[in-house]
């Protein structure tokens, strides 16, 4: 099967600062895969590049056979990659369905169809309560979960989740994880990047860890966390805390 | 407010203007009142930039002064009439917006905000050592007589900028309640979020920054009719910036009828205090009460009805 997403040789630079890479990384159609590494170790940045909110220095990126490298962020977007924010980014001055519609008017969806649309993704994140709540009142478990209804609608083939469970309790990141699952099954790529090892490494087939801006372990969850140099850069890190 | 209801209190408040030169015997009424009009308009045009999309403009004179330089180069070159005057001032002010939104608003936050001060800068310069325009001692510019209607010129350009208010309000309005309005909004909550959601930011910005200009190079157009006389002084005078970006705020920036409360509270205020005390005092006037709002209500006065509503609601719900 070919690759939806191939990233390569991709670097980000900040000044003098190379932030990320080169980095090479494909991702299969339906793949659930798990990115890792300690605090600043670019998978935002990574992130950014394959979204386009970051035009990378160098390198070049597939999605579905077509280099999109040159796209602006909104066009990958209408593609099909979507992504939530690390740290949520609200559209305040609207409520929680206004959010969703942002979206949708880019999209070909019938205007009488369009609240129906979002109705259904706001109570597939457990928001439907929430509806007309100003995005100002919304809790930090809401507001994560905001960020994942509106990436969904789109209708994403690849989706990002940016720590998406940061923050959340055990049930909570159960039903996070639940949610990314059917979202799987119905055949979205998911980019998974988390601290929270128990989580990527139940979700992911296959998990990649980055420092300093380069991959260093690439494979089975397993194997990667049992691989000498992640365990010595991240969860040495981890265990010093 | 439905958009029926909207366009009947227009037509309503148009009809009233027509009438009342009939009525109202004082011609300096109309004359204090084009501004407070004339204030409407440039609140509500920079409100569709500075508001919905998050951008401020301090440059606002420089949209005005090409509005008004427009109209009187029009008027000495062609005659043209006033109509005329002002769909060229509108179209002058959008390309003026699309060319500084180009080069300036590739690049998020403040570099907007020292251009739009640099180009009241430069387009001052302009008119100054532009002697077809009267340089820096102005341009007299004769206004054609006004209609039978009106009983003189400046109860007919009061009419003129009573419509081009409306038009102006509608097409705030309108922006608002449209998908455009929600990607503007959506652009000052967060332009990353909003790109990643499929809005081509840059393209809603220049929109946006072209209808703003246009709205408020429109609210110069009848000046030179208005004043009989133009100079770069006043047609690029600060207190127009300065206004331009109080009266949202003090009024609310989120929906239309904020620039529309603000500009009739704060132009009023200052023709009353130009009459009674003095002009210099205006500055003043609108410096306190800017600060007083940005203190006691960010949100402006719609904040503040908003904020009274709830507490009254909440109050019902516990008695
Ligand atoms: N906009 C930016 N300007 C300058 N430097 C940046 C920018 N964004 C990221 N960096 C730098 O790039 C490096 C990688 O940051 P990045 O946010 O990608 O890390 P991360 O792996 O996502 O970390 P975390 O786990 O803390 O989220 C860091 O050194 C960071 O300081
Ligand atoms: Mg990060």
């Amino acid at each position: 099967m070919s690759a939806i997403v191939e990233i390569r040789g991709v670097e980000k630079r900040f000044g003098a600062i190379r932030a990320l890479g080169p980095v090479n990384l494909s991702l299969q159609p339906g793949e659930r895969l798990g990115l890792i590494g300690p605090n600043g170790s670019g998978k935002t940045t990574l992130i950014n590049c394959l979204s386009g909110l970051f035009a990378a220095n160098a390198g070049t990126i597939v999605f579905e056979g077509r280099d999109i490298t040159q796209e602006p962020a909104h066009v990958r977007a209408r593609m099909g990659i979507a992504r939530s924010f690390q740290i949520p980014r609200p559209f305040t001055g609207m409520s929680v369905i206004e959010n969703l519609l942002v979206p949708m008017d880019y999209l070909p969806i019938e205007a009488g169809a369009r609240e129906g649309r979002a109705m259904e993704i706001l109570s597939s994140v457990g928001l439907a309560g929430r509806r007309d709540a100003p995005a100002e009142a919304l809790s930090q478990l809401e507001l994560r979960k905001l960020e994942l209804a509106r990436a969904l609608v789109i209708e994403p083939k690849v989706l990002v989740a940016d720590e998406a469970m940061a923050g959340l309790s055990e049930g909570e990141i159960n039903d996070v994880l639940a949610l990314l699952m059917r979202l799987n099954e119905r055949g979205v790529a998911i980019i998974m990047i988390e601290h929270i090892m128990h989580a990527v490494m139940r979700f992911s087939q296959r998990v990649v860890c980055l420092e300093t801006g380069r991959i260093i372990a690439e494979g089975l969850p397993q194997a990667v966390a049992q691989d000498k140099h992640v365990q010595k850069v991240y969860f040495g890190e981890r265990a010093g805390r | 407010m439905s958009w029926r209801n909207f366009l009947l209190v227009a037509l309503l408040v148009a009809a009233a203007g027509m009438v009342l030169p009939r009525v109202l015997e004082n011609p300096y009424y109309f004359f204090a009142g084009y501004v407070v009009l004339q204030y409407v308009v440039i609140a509500t045009g920079w409100n569709i930039l500075g508001g919905y999309a998050g951008y401020t403009n301090f440059g606002t004179s420089a949209f005005f002064g090409a509005g008004v330089y427009t109209a009187a180069f029009l008027i000495k070159a062609f005659e043209a009439p006033l109509l005329v005057q002002v769909l060229a001032a509108a179209g002058i002010g959008m390309l003026l917006g699309l060319v500084t939104g180009y080069l300036t608003l590739r690049i998020q936050g403040v570099y907007f905000a020292i251009a739009t001060v640099a180009l009241v800068v430069v387009l001052e310069t302009v008119v100054h050592n532009s002697d077809y325009l009267g340089g820096a001692s102005g341009l007299t510019t004769i206004a054609p007589p006004a209609p039978a209607w009106f009983a003189g010129p400046t109860q007919y350009v009061f009419c003129v900028m009573l419509v081009l208010a409306l038009v102006a309000v509608g097409i705030a309005r309108a922006i608002e309640h449209s998908w455009v309005g929600r990607s503007l909004r959506a652009i000052r909550a967060s332009e990353p979020a909003a790109e990643a959601c499929g809005v081509p930011t840059l393209r809603m910005k220049l929109a946006a920054c072209a209808i703003s200009g246009g709205v408020i190079a429109m609210a110069g157009a009848p000046y030179p009719y208005y004043a009989s006389h133009v100079d770069p002084l006043s047609a690029f005078s600060l207190t127009i910036g300065l206004n331009a970006l109080a009266m949202p705020l003090i009024g609310g920036t989120r929906s239309w009828i904020g620039p529309v409360l603000g500009a009739v509270l704060l132009a009023s205020v200052q023709q009353i205090t130009t009459v009674t005390i003095s002009s210099e005092f205006n500055i003043l006037a609108v410096g306190l009460m800017l600060i007083a709002f940005v203190v006691l209500a960010p949100e402006g006065i719609l904040g503040l009805v908003a904020e009274l509503r709830e507490r009254v609601g909440r109050r019902r719900a516990t008695t």
